[in-house]
């Protein structure tokens, strides 16, 4: 029994092995590349000054002095806490709806949903881009119907408007999957139970489908707040982003720099994770 | 007594097979009724429509007198106890049982109150912090039960409640539920293919099959004078043979003359003729109103259960008396072990134990408890 043991405790060592390889070069060895970066400077002496410059350098916008990389921080948190809201209350009645429709009815908008997704994802922001612009497709339909031209491309609003089209699908799918294992008995005990419609969603479904919320908003807010492109090309580049900022230290070779600002923003992230997990099983227990 | 529930010519069927036949039902206030049937038989369904998650194509249901088929199932004051109980994963003990009264945003207070009473009703005190999905079947169910009476419905409908529990906690279980419904004074409406559990529990047994009503009576009438093949086949064990009526108080069948205690039936009516095995009495054969050959024999602990072939016609018969295989042996009947039925269309399907074997009852009975939808 005891040998019998030992003996598969050896297969899955063996069988795990690789995948500690994999996870020792692509995950951990990385990071402590970025950590070490962020706390050394060009000539690999241990420094804090990477890390101080990101909460003390200033720079002037229109005449008043601001914190440079705090104030891009605060307009990505800003602008991924916008897109992630707005997916969230598009994407979840839609989960909802999907998780009831027929198995056939699922598929094909299951389908519909992906396949923007197959698309390169710099070609989906080009598009965006011609259909924002001032002479582009939306604009030339407002014109006709009288209520044009808006001004949308380079504006906040078109790049929230990319980040949600953008990452919609990772909103959709975490909840529907977890949707459409809900159990129907619940839903009928809890009509039974005196709920109506709406108490059905706020007791039952929703507190129900909130691991699939909590997964789906993961999944949006991370890469919405670390975003670049995006903002470069329906901002048109007037919206410095952290992501924009990570990648002009990057690309001006300054990476000890770049490395101290991913950190940051790892370390905030990994924080707000933290944060929402704890809510969510407090929630699961009331 | 009140009449609490009245249904009226119901008839449903889905994707036009008729689940429901033209029901109608009365019931009454404090009553512990059960509908007990084979699966498929529509009592499941009959349960859906009162609670509300079945509309009826046509029919009437009322509650003390007003329509219950346009409220819709939270408006409704009957409560449900599910089959695999639906208690809500997200939510401890206490909370599942508070659930109808956070609801009704009870004041904080009364529902303390309330779930305590509930609590100690299931003898489930201090259990109120646990995690419903920590629990055994047995104690799911008595918060189930606990939840659906919180609320103080004037019905409680209870799906097969018992089906996915072993037969040692079942049994308690049947005893505990009736103590409830006594001690709560609620209608209990029961669901159940089990004809034992609808025995041992009821005031009144409704026997269902095919969408139709077979026979409403107490445990006790259904069982001694079962009014069809079909209801005299479900509940316990029956030798039904054909026969005639050949005037009051005289029945002929196996071309023998019986007495029995049954009036009313027209001169030389084709009647089913119904014999329980334990009514009968195993005689020396020249003794005997009937002569028959042993062909099998089983040992059930209480009782052995032996088949014998009387011109063909195999009959069950429960005895303590040890008689073997290939003997020849008399029975003999009681006049008030006969029961007369009415010809139905039931005649003729039940009642001959030729293919009887106690493993294929057995495969049935598991058949029947696959979950009806």
């Amino acid at each position: 029994m005891r040998k019998e043991n030992k003996g598969l405790a050896a297969v899955r060592r063996a069988v795990l092995a690789p995948y500690g390889v994999w996870s020792m070069i692509f995950i951990v060895v990385p990071l402590f590349f970025v950590a070490y970066y962020a706390f050394t400077d060009s000539s690999f002496r241990f420094t804090t000054e990477n890390v101080t410059r990101f909460f003390t350098a200033t720079s002037t916008v229109g005449g008043a002095t601001v914190h440079t990389y705090l104030l891009i921080f605060w307009r990505s948190l800003k602008l991924a806490i916008i897109s992630t809201a707005i997916c969230l209350l598009l994407g979840y009645p839609i989960a909802y709806i999907l998780s009831r429709a027929s198995d056939r009815t699922q598929k094909i908008l299951i389908t519909l949903i992906m396949i923007p997704m197959w698309m390169n994802f710099l070609i989906r922001t080009y598009a965006w881009m011609t259909i924002l612009q001032d002479t582009g497709i939306l604009n030339g339909l407002l014109a006709k119907i009288g209520l044009g031209p808006v001004h949308i491309i380079g504006t906040e609003t078109a790049v929230v408007i990319g980040m949600v089209y953008d990452y919609f699908p990772y909103m959709i799918l975490p909840i529907y999957s977890v949707m459409a294992k809900l159990d129907m008995k619940l839903v009928e005990a809890a009509r039974d139970l005196g709920c109506n419609g709406w108490n059905v969603l706020r007791r039952v479904i929703f507190p129900l489908s909130l691991p699939g919320v909590i997964s789906g908003v993961t999944m949006v807010l991370i890469p919405s707040i670390s975003t670049f492109y995006i903002s470069q090309k329906l901002g048109n580049g007037k919206f410095y982003l952290i992501g924009d900022a990570i990648e002009g230290q990057y690309v001006a070779n300054n990476l000890h720099f770049a490395a101290a600002i991913a950190l940051l923003l790892m370390v905030v992230l990994l924080v707000c994770m933290a944060l929402m997990q704890r809510y969510a099983n407090k929630r699961a227990f009331v | 007594m009140r009449k609490i529930i009245e249904l009226k010519g119901i008839t449903k069927s889905f994707d036009g097979d008729v689940v429901l036949d033209h029901i109608d039902l009365d019931i009454y206030d404090n009553e512990f009724i059960t509908l007990l049937g084979p699966s498929g038989c529509g009592k499941t369904t009959t349960l859906r429509i009162i609670a509300g998650f079945e509309q009826p194509d046509s029919g009437t249901v009322t509650f003390l007198g007003e329509d219950l088929l346009s409220l819709p199932p939270h408006k409704r004051n009957v409560n449900t106890v599910f089959q695999r109980y639906a208690l809500f994963p997200h939510l401890n003990v206490y909370e599942n049982i508070a659930f109808p009264l956070r609801v009704k945003k009870a004041p904080n207070d009364e529902i303390d109150t309330q779930v305590h009473e509930m609590l100690k009703l299931v003898a489930l005190e201090g259990f109120e912090k646990r995690s419903v999905t920590s629990l055994s079947g047995g104690q799911q169910q008595r918060v189930a039960i606990a939840r659906a009476l919180v609320s103080r419905p004037k019905v409680l409908l209870l799906d097969e409640p018992l089906a996915a529990l072993d037969a040692k906690l079942r049994k308690d279980m049947q005893l505990e539920l009736h103590k409830i419904q006594r001690a709560s004074g609620i209608t209990f409406i029961f669901v159940t293919h089990d004809q034992e559990e609808a025995l041992s529990m009821s005031d009144t047994v409704v026997v269902m099959a095919e969408g139709k009503i077979q026979q409403i009576g107490t445990p006790v009438d259904i069982y001694n004078e079962p009014q069809n093949a079909f209801v005299a086949d479900f509940i316990g064990e029956s030798n039904i043979l054909n026969g005639v009526m050949l005037e009051d108080r005289k029945v002929r069948f196996h071309g023998h003359v019986f007495e029995c205690v049954d009036a009313g039936f027209g001169k030389n009516e084709p009647v089913d003729v119904v014999v329980r095995p334990e009514d009968v009495d195993i005689v020396p054969e020249e003794k005997g109103m009937l002569r028959g050959v042993v062909t099998g024999v089983t040992f059930l602990g209480v009782h052995y259960e032996i088949i014998v072939d009387v011109q063909g016609f195999k009959w069950m018969i429960q005895t303590t008396d040890f008689v073997d295989v290939d003997e020849h042996i008399g029975l003999y009947i009681e006049p008030d072990a006969i029961q007369i039925m009415k010809k139905s269309k039931y005649s003729g399907m039940f009642g001959d134990y030729s293919s009887f074997s106690n493993e294929f009852d057995e495969l049935s009975d598991a058949e029947a408890e696959v979950e009806e939808e």
